[in-house]
């Protein structure tokens, strides 16, 4: 019975309405009690948490961690840091791997690797159809039993509405949830990035809003057809919004993401360059795209009003070497996990637009409704997953602040207002930053 | 020639965008003094190396940097993509740093993927030319368009342009609309909507607007500049054929006579006969055409001169 206290943090908790000063006690790896401040609870090992705030960890249901077959770019190993290092304890990833996570065998192999890496617990995602094909169904009941968080074509959207409506028969009697990158291929055609007045004056092919909005639609009204759970990854531009919306007040049982990227940079970026490093640069080349300032607002207001469910990070390691080429030859993707609570605390929070618990929701609760596992929470019987934010003060956060292998990552340079300070789970430590290494450890 | 201090603000020519008109219009004048010289008695460039970094094919180009880089005392080096290692998988940042060791002053480079100079440019201490960056821009070639119609009609502000074809996809028409947008030029972009979008109205702030039919494209113009019509364009579905293109947009003695008698005919070249442009009209005294072909080398050799003086001057 060995047991651990985190003493002096403000502990904030949605799940429970919590907002203030706690100590946390923690016993076999579970939350055991939340004291008032300085009650004099004894524990085996004491943290002395004054000055920092502790959140329920967080939780990423759109990460790619590239196992098997993509370790030039990152490992479950390499991943797993990555996402202790942003305050995540529970991540999903998805299935665009080599081979496909289309079997129970590769799920399983997934979540012994993980197993055996800091703890992040790891839910992998399976194919909704074997390779990514589009046209064979996997086998969604063996898959789950092996531990399949949800189901995915990401990467790629589910080729035809008729498998799609299939799918979601299946995915309906397990109570699953599929997980959706919506594109519409023939109208992405070449395109590198949004269709918009950069991509004109910079002469590169663009992709207009309704490639993501036309599945938005599809898939939005199979969801309310076969009354299957939907949730929509990376929702990108105002024309989704709308279409969301619409199909929400309709009742279907649809959920929707963003990620920090679509919530703080524009399509004007790829001209400028992302701190100095110059025009057609590739760490701002994703699918779907960055699109314009109508539409980063269009996203802001969808989160706020509910439309918009979760933020969720789409981290997508590439590895130096692919990534440092011509705009149209590089891979679509950029990191995510280690920078997404600091921009999002520092660009919404830090200026007063939202509170620090309605931020901390978006990253725990909500997302853990949207996949429906039972986590994000720090009620007493809850598992130990506990992240501790620094606040105090501003940093730049550097190419040796990340733990992924890759660094394909926009923000090296920017000032970030807040940072991760540490990582538990199941109350053991996964992730302490240098600048708290020793983490005041107390006496009794 | 003056040992003046060059006014291109560094030391790369990439893009049009973004140049004054005053450094827009010294590159001229200095392409029409090369125009005019008789002699080549200074060899500015001699000692200096080029080299012709081109991935995509272009013997018309590359031999008008050739000639020009020549004309000036400088050495050329064409670096022949059919047998290089890019094709056997080097990357071009390893490919870059070869030619790199080679200590060129120059490097002209044209790719099939827009921001390749740029990309190209962090990584040499060479100055850079772009001579054609996938769609993007394609700046030589706008000058010496500008040069064509500054000695056809001796001025550029107020003139009326219409720039007809492919808009979209065609490096040519963006750099011509940074050029003469910035000399004050009133352009209209005309062409089916699938290769002339409406976003093109007001591009860069200039007096530009847009027209899907023929008539009003060219209604009034001074000088009709026409873009080639690629098939592979047609083969990717964005327009029917290049008979129907003929038929709606296609440039004739008959249409130029009945919407714009006055007006001067361009087009960069290569141009297809009986699509874009009928043969009659490309023979016809009414065509700048060969005018722009001539101005090709005096363009590049003011050019390289002005970057050989940025360089000397330490930017």
């Amino acid at each position: 019975m060995s047991s651990l206290l985190i003493r002096g943090a403000r502990v904030v908790d949605p799940s429970q309405q919590l907002d203030a000063q706690r100590d946390i006690v923690i016993r076999d790896g579970k939350v055991a009690a939340l004291t008032e401040a300085g009650r004099g609870e004894r524990a085996d090992r004491c943290i002395d948490a004054g000055g920092f705030v502790a959140a329920p960890g967080f939780i990423d249901v759109h990460v790619h961690l590239r196992h098997p077959g993509g370790d030039a770019s990152e490992t479950v190993e390499t991943g797993t840091h990555a996402a202790a290092a942003g305050g995540f304890t529970s991540i999903f990833c998805m299935p665009n791997t080599n081979p496909t996570n289309d079997s129970p065998l590769i799920v399983r192999s997934i979540i012994d690797r993980a197993r055996e890496a800091c703890g992040v617990r790891v839910y992998p995602v399976g194919a909704v159809t074997k390779g990514l094909s589009g046209t064979e169904l996997v086998d969604f009941a063996a898959m789950r039993a092996a531990g399949a968080g949800a189901f995915s074509d990401d990467g790629r959207p589910v080729a035809t509405a008729e498998i799609m409506r299939h799918a979601m028969e299946c995915t309906r009697e397990l109570g699953a949830v599929i997980l959706d990158h919506c594109e519409d291929l023939s109208l992405t055609g070449e395109g590198v990035m949004h269709e918009g007045p950069t991509a004109l004056r910079l002469g590169l092919a663009g992709i207009p809003r309704l490639s993501e909005a036309a599945f938005v639609m599809r898939d939005c009204a199979l969801s309310l057809l076969t009354g299957a759970r939907l949730h929509i990854c990376h929702v990108s531009n105002a024309e989704s919004v709308e279409v969301i919306r619409w199909y929400k007040s309709r009742g279907a049982p649809v959920t929707a993401e963003v990620s920090p990227h679509h919530l703080t940079l524009t399509d004007a970026l790829v001209a400028t360059g992302t701190n100095g490093r110059g025009p057609y640069d590739t760490h701002t080349k994703m699918k779907p795209p960055l699109c314009e300032e109508s539409d980063r607002q269009a996203l802001i207001a969808a989160l706020e009003d509910g439309t918009l469910d979760c933020i969720a990070t789409d981290h997508a390691p590439h590895s130096p070497a692919s990534k440092a080429t011509l705009f149209d030859e590089a891979p679509f993707g950029i990191l995510g996990m280690e920078t997404a609570f600091p921009v999002c605390f520092t660009e919404f929070v830090a200026p007063g637009r939202w509170t620090l618990p309605w931020l901390i929701e978006r990253l725990t609760m909500a997302p853990a409704r949207a996949v429906g596992i039972d986590a994000g929470t720090l009620r007493v019987g809850a598992p130990a997953d506990v992240t501790l934010l620094d606040l105090n003060g501003s940093h730049v956060f550097r190419e040796t602040d990340l733990r992924s292998q890759s660094r394909n990552c926009p923000w090296i340079g920017s000032t970030m207002n807040a940072r991760i300070a540490a990582t538990f789970i199941a109350g053991r430590p996964a992730f302490i930053h240098p600048a708290f290494e020793s983490l005041g450890i107390c006496r009794g | 020639m003056s040992q003046a201090t060059s006014p291109i603000p560094a030391r790369h020519l990439l893009q049009i965008e973004g140049l004054s008109a005053r450094v827009v219009t010294e590159m001229i004048d200095r392409a029409q003094a090369f125009a005019a010289a008789t002699d080549d008695a200074a060899t500015p460039l001699r000692g200096r190396r080029l080299v012709n970094l081109f991935f995509e094919n272009s013997t018309r180009t590359r031999t008008s940097f050739e000639t020009a880089a020549k004309r000036l005392g400088a050495d050329v080096i064409h670096f022949d993509l059919a047998s290089s290692s890019v094709k056997k998988g080097e990357s071009l940042l390893d490919t870059v740093r070869t030619i790199d060791a080679m200590e060129p002053d120059f490097i002209a480079v044209r790719h099939a993927s827009a921001g390749a100079p740029a990309f190209i440019a962090a990584h040499t201490r060479a100055s850079m030319i772009n001579a054609g960056d996938g769609s993007h821009e394609h700046p030589t070639q706008a000058l010496l368009d500008a040069l064509t119609i500054r000695q056809r009609f001796g001025r550029i502000a107020g003139l009326r342009v219409a720039i007809v074809g492919d808009v979209l996809h065609s490096r040519v028409a963006r750099s011509n609309l940074w050029c003469l947008g910035t000399l004050g030029a009133r352009i209209t972009l005309g062409g089916p909507r699938a290769f002339v979008p409406e976003s093109f109205c007001g591009f860069g702030g200039f007096d530009v607007r847009v027209a899907h039919d023929l008539p009003g494209a060219i209604e009034g113009a001074d000088v009709v500049m026409l873009l080639r019509i690629q098939l592979e364009r047609m083969q990717q579905g964005l327009f029917p054929s290049l008979g129907e293109y003929h038929r709606l947009y296609g440039l004739t003695t008959e249409r130029l006579k009945r919407y714009a008698p006055n007006a001067g005919v361009m087009h960069p070249g290569p141009f297809n006969r009986g699509v874009e442009i009928s043969g009659e009209l490309a023979d016809s005294d009414r065509s700048l055409i060969l005018q722009q072909v001539a101005n090709g080398v005096p363009t590049r050799m003011a050019v390289l001169t002005m970057l050989h003086e940025a360089r000397r001057a330490g930017r």
